[in-house]
C-alpha cells in the first residue's frame, strides 16, 4: 500500500486531520480526570481542569490521600491477591481441556464442545443467586477460594474455544511422530502442545488478567466480605460516598487503571488479538 | 481384538479426564445455576430463599404491572426492555459506524497506530473507571464537567444540564459512554478486515473511474458485510447483557430512568430482595439471548466446517 500511493494528497491530509480530531475527542475524557487527579483540592473546587494553562499548579497530595486513608492499598493487594490465581487456574484447565477437545477421540465431543460455545453468550446474570447459595452450602462465603473459583469457571468457555482452536492448527505431523516415539497424552501435551502455543497462552493470559483485574459485577455479588473487596468495588463505594470529591475519585480511579494501561502498553499486541478473539466473552 | 477395544476405551477414558475438570466448574458455575434460576423464577416474595410458589405471575407481572420494566400505555413507551431496544440500536449501532469510519479513515496513515490506540484505550479500563471518567464528564456543573463548560462557551446564555440526572437525557449519555468504551473493539476487527480486502478489486474500481465514495459503498462495504454482522452481533449480545456501566453510572436512575434488562435483575434481587421476581428477569434475558446463542454455535461449526 505505502509502496504505490503518493506521500502527500489532499485527501490524505484531510483524512489526517479528521482523524487526529476523533483521536483527540477520544483521548479528551481520560485526560481531563488524569490532569484533575494531580491538581491541588482548591483547584479542582473552583476551576476546571482546562484552567491549568492560567493554574499550573500540580501536587501528588490526592494520590497519597487515596492511598492512605481510604484502605485503597489493601484494596490494591486484594486486586492482585483475585486477579493472580483467577488467571493462572482457568488456563491450566482449559489448556487440559482444549487439548483433549482438539486432539483425542472420546463419544460426544463435538456436542460437549458445541455447548461450552453456546456457554459463551449465557449472561452471568443466570448463575448468580443459585452460586451464592452454593457458596454457603459448602461453607465458601466470603473466602478467595469463591471468587477464584468463579472466576475460573466464568472463565472457561471462552479460553477453552480460543486454545481448542490455536490448538487444533498445530500440525498432524508432530503428534503423529510423539506417537512413534512412545509418548503418551499427557507427555504429548507437555513437550509439544504448551510450548507450541505460548503466543495464544500469553494472549488468553493477558485478556484474562485484565478481565478479572477489570471486573465489578463478581467481585460485588459473590464476594461477600468487604475486607476483602477489589479496587473497582472500592471505587463503586467511593462514588456513593463521595460523589463530588474528584480529587479522591479521580487518584483512586487512575491507581485502579494503572495495571491495566501498564499491561496495555507494554503488550499492546498480545492484548488487542487476546481481546478481539474475546469479543463475545462476559 | 478384546485387547484393542480395551486400549480404545483406556484412551477415551483419558481423554475425558483431562476435559473433566472443565466440565465441573461449567456445569456447577454455569449449567445447574442456570437451570436453578428458572426453578426460583416460579416463586414469590422477599427473602433470599422464596418459598411461595406461584407458577409463572412474575413473568406476568413484569411484563404487564411494572412501569419501571415495561410501560406501553403512555406514548412513548418506557421501562427497562424499551431501553435495551434503544441501546440495541444506538450502541451497536454507533459502535459499528464509528469503528468502520475510524478503521478506514486512519487506514494507512503514518499515525494509525497512535490513532487506534487512543480509541482502545477506553476498552482497557474496567467500566468502573470508565463510569467515573463519564460522570466527570458529564457533571452538571460547568466548572467540572467539560461537555457543560463547552456547550456554555459556545453557546450565549446556555443552562447547564444534568446528563445523568433528566429522564429524557440520561439513557442517550449512557448509551455514549458505551460507544467510546467499545468503538475500539468494532475498530480492531473492521480494521483488520478491511486491510484484509483484495486490493486488486479496489484498484478495479478506481481505474474504473468509480469516485471513493462510491466505491466504499458499492464495494468495500459488501465486502465488509460478514465481520460488520459479527460486530453487531457481538454488541447485540453485550447491550443485552448490560449493567456494570448502568450500576455505577446512574444506578439505574433517575428514577429508573436508565434501567436495562440486566441491570433491573441486579436491583430487584440485590436491592429490592424480591429475588424471584429478579430471576424471571434473568430467565427474560436469557429466552431473548437464545437467538444469539444458536447464532454462536452455527458461526463455530462454519468455521469449523472451513477448516
Amino acid at each position: 500500500m505505502t509502496g504505490a500511493t503518493p506521500s502527500f494528497s489532499v485527501g490524505r491530509l484531510l483524512r489526517g486531520v479528521l482523524i487526529v480530531l476523533v483521536a483527540l475527542a477520544w483521548l479528551m475524557p481520560t485526560v481531563g480526570l488524569l490532569v484533575t487527579s494531580f491538581r491541588p483540592q482548591a483547584d479542582i473546587a473552583t476551576s476546571g481542569w482546562w484552567n491549568i494553562v492560567s493554574q499550573w499548579r500540580f501536587t501528588g497530595e490526592n494520590y497519597r490521600a487515596v492511598l492512605t486513608a481510604r484502605h485503597f492499598f489493601t484494596n490494591f493487594v486484594n486486586s492482585v491477591i483475585i486477579t493472580v490465581p483467577a488467571t493462572v487456574l482457568p488456563i491450566a484447565i482449559a489448556s487440559l481441556a482444549a487439548y483433549s477437545f482438539a486432539w483425542l477421540r472420546f463419544k460426544g465431543r463435538n456436542l460437549v464442545f458445541m455447548v461450552i460455545v453456546a456457554l459463551l453468550v449465557l449472561p452471568l446474570q443466570e448463575t448468580w443467586v443459585p452460586v451464592l447459595r452454593m457458596q454457603s452450602a459448602l461453607g465458601l462465603t466470603g473466602k478467595y477460594l469463591a471468587i477464584w473459583l468463579a472466576h475460573t469457571a466464568y472463565g472457561l468457555p471462552f479460553a477453552v474455544a480460543l486454545l481448542r482452536n490455536f490448538f487444533s492448527e498445530l500440525p498432524r505431523e508432530l503428534f503423529e511422530a510423539a506417537r512413534m516415539d512412545g509418548y503418551s497424552d499427557l507427555g504429548v501435551f507437555r513437550s509439544i502442545v504448551l510450548p507450541l502455543s505460548v503466543p495464544a497462552l500469553a494472549s488468553l493470559g493477558i485478556f484474562q488478567f485484565v478481565w478479572v483485574w477489570n471486573d465489578l459485577m463478581n467481585a460485588l455479588v459473590l464476594l461477600q466480605d468487604l475486607h476483602k473487596f477489589p479496587l473497582t468495588v472500592a471505587i463503586q463505594g467511593l462514588l456513593g460516598q463521595y460523589g463530588s470529591e474528584w480529587n479522591i475519585l479521580a487518584s483512586g480511579a487512575f491507581v485502579s487503571m494503572s495495571v491495566p494501561l501498564l499491561v496495555f502498553f507494554l503488550l499492546q499486541r498480545f492484548f488487542v488479538q487476546g481481546l478481539t478473539a474475546g469479543a463475545v466473552k462476559g | 481384538m478384546a485387547g484393542a477395544s480395551t486400549r480404545e476405551r483406556g484412551a477415551a477414558f483419558r481423554a475425558w479426564l483431562f476435559v473433566l475438570p472443565a466440565l465441573v466448574l461449567v456445569a456447577a458455575y454455569l449449567i445447574y445455576p442456570t437451570i436453578q434460576t428458572f426453578r426460583v423464577s416460579l416463586f414469590g416474595g422477599t427473602g433470599f430463599n422464596p418459598t411461595r410458589f406461584v407458577g409463572l405471575q412474575n413473568y406476568l407481572l413484569l411484563l404487564t404491572r411494572d412501569p419501571l420494566f415495561l410501560s406501553v400505555t403512555r406514548w412513548p413507551p418506557r421501562g427497562a426492555l424499551v431501553n435495551n431496544i434503544l441501546w440495541l440500536v444506538l450502541f451497536a449501532g454507533g459502535t459499528v459506524v464509528f469503528g468502520l469510519l475510524i478503521a478506514v479513515l486512519a487506514n494507512a496513515l503514518r499515525l494509525e497506530r497512535v490513532v487506534k490506540s487512543a480509541v482502545f484505550l477506553p476498552m482497557v479500563i474496567s467500566s468502573t473507571a470508565a463510569a467515573v471518567i463519564a460522570r466527570f464528564l458529564f457533571s452538571p456543573d460547568a466548572s467540572i464537567g467539560v461537555l457543560n463548560a463547552i456547550l456554555n462557551a459556545v453557546i450565549p446564555g446556555f443552562t447547564p444540564v444534568s446528563w445523568l440526572g433528566t429522564p429524557e437525557v440520561v439513557n442517550f449519555a449512557v448509551i455514549a459512554t458505551g460507544v467510546w468504551i467499545w468503538t475500539g473493539l468494532s475498530m480492531t476487527i473492521l480494521s483488520a478486515a478491511y486491510k484484509s480486502l483484495d486490493p486488486a478489486v479496489l484498484e478495479a474500481a478506481r481505474v474504473d473511474g468509480a469516485n471513493p465514495w462510491k466505491a466504499f459503498w458499492r464495494i468495500s462495504i459488501p465486502m465488509l458485510a460478514q465481520p460488520i454482522a459479527f460486530v453487531l452481533i457481538t454488541m447485540i449480545i453485550n447491550s443485552l447483557k448490560m449493567i456494570d456501566l448502568v450500576l455505577v453510572m446512574t444506578s439505574g436512575g433517575p428514577a429508573g430512568a436508565s434501567r436495562v434488562i440486566g441491570f433491573s435483575f441486579y436491583w430487584e434481587v440485590f436491592n429490592n430482595n424480591q429475588v424471584g421476581y429478579g430471576s424471571a428477569v434473568a430467565i427474560l434475558m436469557l429466552v431473548l439471548l437464545a437467538p444469539l446463542m444458536v447464532w454462536q454455535v452455527q458461526r463455530i461449526r462454519r468455521q469449523e466446517a472451513g477448516k
